[in-house]
C-alpha cells in the first residue's frame, strides 16, 4: 500500500565553490515513513540532509540545483518563506543543542518565536512536547533548571521535543544516537517508532543496525550519489549493487 | 625512504620539515659522539634560552610592579577623603581632585554610550550577516585602521569636526565623541570574539524552529554572548578613561572653577590634570604629592576596571568548558 | 506574509551593515578634516620644504615650518623602542605559548594585558619623575628627559601588542606539526627555532608591525620624556621632539587657523600616513601569507 509523497526530490545537485558535493540525487518520502540514509562519512548524506529544510542557505558560496518539493511545492521557490519551511520541516542535530536556558524555555522558544502568546497554551504544548519525546516524567518537576544540567540522552530527547512543539510535518535527524550511550540509543529508537505515527521522519546514520532497526526504507549513499534505495528488508538483504553489499557487509573503505 | 614518509605525513606546504629533519640527521653522524652526551648537550642549550624566554616574560611583570610600586609608595599618603572630595585649591597647589573624577567618569561613560551601540551592531553584521568578499575585507581594514590611528591624531580630528565644525566647543560632549570613535575598535574586537563563541549549533537550532534570523540573534545569541560583550565594554571604558591626547584639545582643561553642569561644559580629567601638574603647573616640585596621588587614584580606576573584565572573563571561559 | 518577513529580514541585514560601515565612515572624516585644516600651509612652504626642512621655528618670525627634526625624532625613537620590544615581546610570547605551564600562562597573561592598559599619562609620569633623575644621576648626563629613555618607555607600551598578537599566532600552530618534529629527535628548542616560528612568522611580523605603528604614534610618552628639542639629534641621550610631542604641545597655542596651525596638521597628516602604511603592510602580511591553521588576524 503505498502511502502519498510528502517530500521529493528531483536532479538534485549541489555545490561547495566549485566542489560538488550531491550529484544528481532523486528520491522520493512517503509520508509516515521513516527513511534512512546511510553511506560512509563524507558520501554528501549529511549535506542533503540540510538541503531539506533550507539550513544550507547559511553556508557561504553553496549553491543547489534542481528542485526540492514538500507536498509537491518547491521550498526553493523564491516566492517561498524560509522560516514557514523550517518551521514545516523540523530538524534534530548529531550533538544535543539545547539554549542555554531552562527546560521550559527551551521548548517554549519555537512557540514564541512563532508568534504564540497565550501562557497557558504554551506550557500545555511544553507538557504535551514533552510527554510525546518521553521525557515528562524525568523533567516535570524541574521544568525551570537549565537544560544543560541533563545528562547526553535527556538532552537529546529535549531538543526532539523543543523540534515537535513546533509541529512540524517532516522531523529531519542527523545522526541523533552518535553521541549517545547504548541505553539513550534504545530510548531514542523507541521514540522514533512512535513518532511515525505522526510525522515523516528521515534519519541520517552511519550504524547500518540502527538503520535496519527504525526504518522502512534506506538509501544508500556514497561520493555524492545515491546509489541504491529500497525498503530497508530488501536492501539488507538482497542489495542489487555489488557497492551496496560492500557497504552493508563492511568490506568498504 | 624515510623521509618519503615524513613529506606524506606532514604535508604543510610553507615549512620544509624533511630537509631540516635531514640536516640534525647529519650533524649527528658527522659527530657521532656517545648518543647521551649530545642529547645533554642539546637540552643544556635548550635549557639556557628558555631561561631567558622566561625572563624576557617576567621583564613585564617586573615592569608593571616596579611602575605600580613607585606610584603607590609616593601616592598613598596623598589620598585623603579631602583629596577624593574637593576641588583643587590655590592655583592647584592644594586641594583635590574631585572635578577631574567627575570628568574623567563623565568622558568615559559618554564614549561607551557613542561606541557600545555602534560597536555591537557593527559585530553583528560581521559576524551574523556578512558573506565573506570584498566588503567584508574592506570593512575589517577600517575597523584595523581605525584602531591603528594615533592618539592625537584622534584629537585634531575632535578639535575640526567636533569642536569647530560641529560648533560644540571645547566640551565634554566632544570629548567623549572623539573617546568614543577610539573606543569602537576595541568594542568592536570584544564582541566579535564574544559573538564567535556561540555555538553555530544554537544558531542552526534555533532557525531550525522557524525563528527568523533576527529572532535568533536578539533571543539566542545575544544573551549567550552578552557576558563576553559586557567585558569588552568594560575594557573599552578603561581605555577610554586613561587616554589623555584625545581629550587635550576637544575636552580638558587645565582648571575649571566649578563642576560640569552639562554636557557643552569644559572639563578636567584625570590624565590631563597629571600632566598639566607634572610639566606646566606653577609649582611643579611642591605639588609632586598630588601628582602622585592623582596618577594612583587613575590607575587603580583603569587598573581595577581591567583586572574586573579579566576575572570575569576567566570565570567565563571555564564555565564555557 | 511570507514576502513581509523576507524584506524585513534584507532590511535587517542593510541596517546592520550601514552601523558597520561606521568605521570606515569616521577613518574616512578623520582623513578629510586632517587634508581640510592641514594643506592650507603649503600655501606658505613648499611640501618638499615642509618634510626635508630642518628648522621648525613655528613662532619666530619669520617662522620656519620643516619638520625633518620631528620627523627623524619619531623614527629614531620608534626604531629604538623596537630594538627593546621585539625581542621582548616575541620572546615573551614564545615562553608564553610554548614553554609555560597553564598555570604560569594564566598569571602571565593578565599581567602582560593590565601592562597594556596602563594609562600612557601614568608612563610618561614615571619616564619623568623615576627614570630621568636616575639616568642623569648613573650616566651623568645633562638630562634624563631624552631619546633613550623615551624609547625604553614606548618599548613597554609596545611590548604587550607584539606579545598578545605574537602568542595568537605561535598558539595556532597545529599541534600535530608540532607532534612531527618532536616525534623525529627535536628538541622542543629545536622545534620551535625550526618549526613553530617559521609556521608562525606572517603573525608574529605583523605583531611587530602593529607594535611599532603603536610606537610611533605614541603622544603622552614622547610629549612627556623625550625631551622636546626640535633638532636632529647626534647621539641617543640626546633630547628630541618627536612628531606627536609637537602636535600636542604647540595645538592649544597655536592661533586658530594660522599658519601654526596649519601646520601642525599637517604634521598630524604625515603621522597619519606614517601609521596608515605600517597598518597597510600589516594587513598584507596577514592576508597573503596566510597562516596554516587557525592564526588570528
Amino acid at each position: 500500500m503505498e502511502r502519498p509523497l510528502k517530500m521529493v526530490s528531483n536532479h538534485l545537485h549541489f555545490y561547495y565553490g566549485d566542489f560538488e558535493a550531491l550529484h544528481d540525487i532523486s528520491l522520493e518520502f512517503s509520508e509516515n515513513k521513516v527513511t534512512a540514509l546511510i553511506g560512509p562519512s563524507g558520501c554528501g548524506k549529511s549535506t542533503y540532509l540540510r538541503c531539506m529544510n533550507r539550513m544550507n542557505d547559511l553556508i557561504a558560496y553553496s549553491r543547489m540545483e534542481g528542485e526540492l518539493l514538500l507536498d509537491g511545492e518547491d521550498i526553493y521557490a523564491p516566492s517561498v518563506d524560509v522560516v514557514t519551511i523550517r518551521s514545516r520541516v523540523g530538524m534534530v542535530l548529531q550533538k544535543p543543542n539545547p539554549f542555554p536556558k531552562s527546560i521550559f524555555e527551551n521548548i517554549a522558544y519555537g512557540l514564541k518565536v512563532n508568534g504564540v502568546k497565550d501562557k497557558s497554551k504554551i506550557a500545555s504544548k511544553v507538557e504535551k512536547s514533552l510527554i510525546r519525546a518521553a521525557l515528562w516524567g524525568e523533567v516535570k518537576d524541574r521544568l525551570h533548571d537549565s537544560a544543560l544540567g541533563l545528562s547526553g540522552g535527556q538532552q537529546q530527547r529535549l531538543c526532539i521535543a523543543r523540534a515537535l512543539a513546533v509541529e512540524p510535518e517532516v522531523l529531519l535527524m542527523d545522526e541523533p544516537c552518535s553521541a549517545l550511550d547504548p541505553i539513550a540509543t534504545q530510548k531514542i529508537e523507541e521514540l522514533i517508532h512512535q513518532l511515525k505515527i505522526t510525522y515523516t521522519i528521515i534519519i541520517v546514520t552511519h550504524n547500518m543496525q540502527q538503520a535496519a532497526r527504525v526504518s522502512d526504507i534506506t538509501a544508500f549513499f556514497y561520493m555524492g550519489k545515491l546509489i541504491e534505495v529500497n525498503y530497508t528488508n530488501t536492501l539488507f538483504t538482497r542489495p542489487k549493487l555489488k557497492q551496496t553489499e560492500d557497504y552493508i557487509t563492511g568490506r568498504f573503505g | 625512504m624515510q623521509t618519503t614518509r615524513v613529506e606524506t605525513m606532514v604535508n604543510f606546504p610553507p615549512i620544509d620539515l624533511t630537509t631540516k629533519i635531514e640536516k640534525i640527521d647529519q650533524t649527528k653522524n658527522r659527530n657521532s659522539p656517545p648518543a647521551s652526551s649530545q642529547m645533554s648537550r642539546r637540552q643544556l642549550i635548550q635549557k639556557i634560552v628558555f631561561f631567558f624566554f622566561r625572563g624576557a616574560a617576567w621583564v613585564n611583570g617586573v615592569a608593571l610592579l616596579i611602575i605600580i610600586y613607585f606610584m603607590v609608595a609616593n601616592g598613598w599618603r596623598a589620598i585623603t577623603w579631602t583629596f577624593l572630595t574637593q576641588a583643587p585649591k590655590d592655583s592647584m597647589t592644594k586641594g583635590g581632585i574631585l572635578p577631574c573624577i567627575v570628568g574623567t567618569l563623565g568622558l568615559s561613560l559618554g564614549a561607551i554610550i557613542v561606541a557600545f551601540p555602534i560597536g555591537i551592531a557593527s559585530a553583528i553584521y560581521l559576524n551574523e550577516y556578512a558573506r565573506p568578499g570584498r566588503i567584508l575585507r574592506l570593512i575589517r581594514l577600517g575597523i584595523n585602521n581605525l584602531a591603528g590611528v594615533p592618539s592625537v591624531v584622534f584629537g585634531l580630528f575632535g578639535l575640526a569636526f567636533f569642536c569647530i565644525y560641529l560648533k560644540m566647543g571645547v566640551s565634554l560632549l566632544a570629548g567623549a565623541l572623539t573617546l568614543g570613535a577610539m573606543t569602537l575598535p576595541v568594542i568592536i574586537g570584544a564582541s566579535e570574539e564574544a559573538l564567535k563563541a556561540v555555538p553555530d549549533t544554537y544558531r542552526e537550532a534555533s532557525l531550525g524552529l522557524g525563528a527568523t534570523k533576527l529572532q535568533t540573534i536578539f533571543r539566542v545569541v545575544l544573551p549567550t554572548a552578552l557576558p563576553g560583550i559586557l567585558t569588552g565594554g568594560i575594557l573599552g571604558i578603561s581605555r577610554a578613561a586613561g587616554e589623555t591626547a584625545p581629550i587635550m584639545f576637544t575636552a580638558a582643561v587645565f582648571f575649571s572653577p566649578r563642576m560640569p553642569s552639562s554636557v557643552f561644559d569644559e572639563i578636567m580629567a584625570l590624565p590631563y590634570h597629571i600632566y598639566v601638574l607634572a610639566t606646566a603647573g606653577t609649582e611643579i616640585e611642591a605639588t609632586r604629592p598630588l601628582q602622585y596621588g592623582t596618577a594612583l587614584v587613575l590607575i587603580a580606576l583603569v587598573l581595577g576596571l581591567n583586572l574586573a573584565a579579566i576575572l570575569w572573563r576567566a570565570r567565563l571561559r571555564k564555565r564555557m568548558q | 506574509m511570507a514576502n513581509t518577513r523576507q524584506i524585513k529580514d534584507r532590511g535587517m541585514n542593510v541596517f546592520f551593515f550601514c552601523i558597520a560601515t561606521a568605521s570606515i565612515t569616521i577613518l574616512f572624516m578623520i582623513s578629510v578634516f586632517l587634508f581640510m585644516e592641514g594643506l592650507p600651509i603649503f600655501k606658505v612652504v613648499s611640501v618638499k620644504d615642509f618634510i626635508f626642512g630642518s628648522y621648525w621655528y613655528p613662532t619666530s618670525d619669520p617662522p620656519d615650518f620643516g619638520i625633518f627634526p620631528l620627523i627623524i625624532g619619531s623614527v629614531v625613537v620608534t626604531i629604538l623602542s623596537a630594538a627593546v620590544s621585539i625581542p621582548l615581546g616575541v620572546m615573551s610570547a614564545v615562553y608564553l605559548a610554548e614553554i609555560a605551564r597553564v598555570k604560569i600562562r594564566e598569571i602571565v597573561k593578565p599581567i602582560v594585558e593590565l601592562l597594556a592598559a596602563l594609562p600612557s599619562v601614568v608612563i610618561g609620569f614615571f619616564g619623568m619623575v623615576i627614570v630621568a633623575p636616575f639616568l642623569q644621576n648613573v650616566l651623568d648626563i645633562p638630562t634624563g628627559l631624552n631619546i633613550f629613555n623615551a624609547s625604553l618607555m614606548l618599548a613597554f607600551m609596545s611590548v604587550p601588542t607584539i606579545c598578545s598578537i605574537s602568542e595568537d599566532a605561535i598558539y595556532s600552530v597545529p599541534t600535530n606539526l608540532k607532534e612531527a618534529s618532536l616525534a623525529l629527535g627535536a628538541t622542543h628548542l629545536e622545534t620551535i627555532v625550526r618549526v613553530v616560528l617559521p609556521a608562525s612568522i606572517s603573525g608574529i611580523s605583523t605583531a611587530i608591525i602593529l607594535g611599532m605603528s603603536r610606537a610611533i604614534g605614541e603622544t603622552m610618552v614622547v610629549l612627556m620624556v623625550a625631551g622636546g628639542a626640535a633638532m636632529v639629534p647626534a647621539s641617543i641621550f640626546d633630547p628630541a621632539r618627536p612628531m606627536p610631542a609637537s602636535i600636542a604641545a604647540e595645538m592649544a597655542e597655536a592661533p586658530f587657523r594660522g599658519d601654526h596651525y596649519y601646520a601642525l596638521f599637517a604634521t598630524g597628516i604625515v603621522l597619519f600616513v606614517f601609521v596608515f602604511i605600517f597598518n597597510i603592510i600589516a594587513e598584507h602580511i596577514a592576508h597573503k601569507y596566510r597562516q596554516v591553521g587557525e592564526a588570528s588576524l
